[in-house]
């Protein structure tokens, strides 16, 4: 007999299917059709797709944004974090929900503010053009634009654990005469390692796939200024299908093996705080 | 550091004013500084020039159809992340690790490659497409398009916000509940439900607010037909073309505006509900 706090068994049947019909046709069967469509006419055009050179610039321009990108918003994450999750101060609060403000902000507002500044008519255009400084559909703003959209991830990451692992530890190696860098590296480092691993693995899947704010300081300059989600655009919008969907489906895989390595990661025990 | 120690006694932790100025270099170089040209930037226009400028038709129907199908996604997605989260918290079955890896792709997949292969999946002669038209539905390049593909981006977030309070949610309710005479479904639709509602208002609304931003995965798909199906973040990209800042800024700060007053209202809507 059912117990009286579960559904039978038919009901059960039903949502289960349900969910995963849900998911399968509206999840998963836009991931299967980016491969479908890459390898349509084979996998030669494929090929060839990804082996032109504007590709490999494209390729080559978002492995070094993401190579600064990164970096940059691990050093501020664990900085964010170890204050944070480490003391109580006055402004605490606002400090995290700042720190969570670029997420809620559209894509495009990411890129806008960044043309606002170093733009032609912003407020530094001038001062820039005149030391012939280009930020602005460049590499420096792809960079900014990218450092802003991924800023929260690895802070977000790392707040709750820390916090939960609270401060005894650390305070036992400071009282027995551990510099704080000491501190870090021996006590806390070694805690939350797979939990900045899952946040910096995220930050980069998210910096190498973002599509909005760099294609607002891009300037879409062939071989320059090409990232690979705005390559795939190029070539969509050039009805060169083949081309597009082969660079969108690296792309996937990108996401794909993100996604495995974070599932790996979660059942190594860290908690689960990454979605959203 | 100049910063004063929150606490009477030293800390035993060091390391606080160290964190606490990178954390606030890193926050406003980056994050900051740009929203502040963002909300300066409008003033060029003066407030009429300001409303004018937010108000014009096209503005005004790029923003109606921004936050209208934003609303009109999440709410679908409500119900249908309810049925998910429901799935992968209460029971167990094969394949129920894929499923939950699943509802994590619209986070991985970059935004470009999902929009993409939303466009491919439903254009006329896609492999969805085709028997909607047939039907007598057209998705792609329609307002119900751009739907779609906010509530891609944002199911997600519904699932992962109430699958931890369902996880966490007491069985004894429910036994209680049965006791006294309920059926199961009684118990799910007064017991169940009702405990889940704050979860589910605070996934809809996360979900609203990444969809009403959303560039990448919208614009292939919308067909971007100004006053029909152009969403707001494009015209801030179309007003930029035209070197017009001041107005790329005041439909980004009206944006912006117009979410915090969103999450405003249905922070209320939770608040009454908690108390009710």
């Amino acid at each position: 007999m059912t117990p009286p706090t579960a559904e039978p068994g038919w009901a059960r049947a039903l949502l289960i299917g349900g969910a995963a019909l849900l998911l399968g046709l509206f999840l998963l069967l836009p991931l299967a059709a980016v491969f479908t469509e890459a390898l349509r006419r084979g996998w030669a055009p494929a090929w060839q797709a990804l082996s032109d050179p504007d590709a490999v610039a494209a390729v080559r321009l978002t492995l070094l944004v993401a190579a600064i990108a990164v970096p940059v918003n691990t050093l501020g994450g664990l900085a964010a974090a170890w204050c944070i999750a480490k003391f109580r101060f006055s402004g605490r609060a606002l400090l995290l929900a700042l720190i969570d403000l670029p997420f809620s902000v559209s894509p495009v507002i990411s890129g806008l503010v960044w043309v606002l500044l170093f733009g032609a008519h912003g407020w530094l255009g001038p001062w820039l053009q005149e030391h012939d400084i280009q930020i602005v559909f460049a590499v420096p703003g792809l960079v900014l634009a990218t450092i802003f959209v991924t800023f929260p991830f690895i802070a977000r990451t790392l707040i709750p654990l820390m916090q939960e692992q609270g401060r005894a530890a650390e305070e036992a190696a400071a009282t027995l005469g551990a510099s704080g860098w000491q501190t870090f590296r021996r006590v806390t480092l070694p805690e939350i390692r797979w939990a900045l691993l899952s946040g910096v693995l995220l930050c980069n899947a998210r910096a190498m796939g973002e599509f909005g704010a760099v294609s607002v300081v891009s300037g879409h300059i062939r071989g320059e200024t090409n990232t690979m989600p705005l390559h795939v655009e190029i070539l969509y919008n050039e009805y060169q299908f083949a081309g597009a969907f082969a660079v969108a489906a690296l792309l996937a895989l990108l996401a794909l093996v993100t996604l495995g390595a974070k599932t790996l990661l979660e059942r190594g025990g860290t908690p689960r705080s990454l979605a959203a | 550091m100049s910063i004063a120690s929150p606490f009477r006694r030293r800390d035993a932790l060091p390391g606080f004013g160290f964190s606490l100025g990178i954390t606030l270099l890193w926050l406003s170089g980056i994050v900051l500084v740009p929203l502040l040209a963002l909300l300066l930037r409008p003033l060029e226009l003066g407030p009429l020039g300001f409303w004018h400028s937010v108000t014009e038709p096209r503005v005004l129907a790029s923003l109606r159809l921004s936050f209208l199908g934003a609303l009109a996604a999440s709410a679908v997605n409500v119900p249908l992340g309810l049925l998910v989260a429901w799935v992968l918290v209460r029971y167990r079955f094969p394949g129920r690790r894929l499923l939950d890896g699943v509802v994590d792709l619209p986070f991985a997949l970059p935004t470009a490659v999902a929009g993409l292969a939303l466009t491919a999946l439903y254009a006329p002669n896609g492999w969805l497409g085709a028997p909607l038209a047939a039907l007598g539905v057209k998705v792609a390049y329609t307002p119900l398009g751009v739907a779609l593909a906010m509530g891609f981006v944002g199911l997600p977030f519904v699932v992962r916000t109430v699958e931890p309070v369902l996880r966490d949610l007491p069985r004894e309710a429910e036994e209680a509940a049965s006791t006294l005479g309920a059926t199961r479904v009684q118990t799910l639709w007064r017991v169940v439900l009702p405990a889940l509602a704050p979860a589910l208002l605070a996934g809809f609304a996360m979900a609203s607010a990444r969809a009403v931003g959303e560039y990448g995965s919208v614009i292939f798909i919308a067909g971007n037909m100004p006053m029909v199906s152009e969403i707001a973040p494009l015209l801030i990209v179309v007003r930029l073309e035209q070197f017009d800042y001041a107005g790329a800024a005041a439909v980004g700060l009206a944006m912006l505006a117009l979410s915090f007053l969103l999450l405003l209202a249905l922070n209320l809507a939770n608040r009454l509900w908690r108390r009710a």
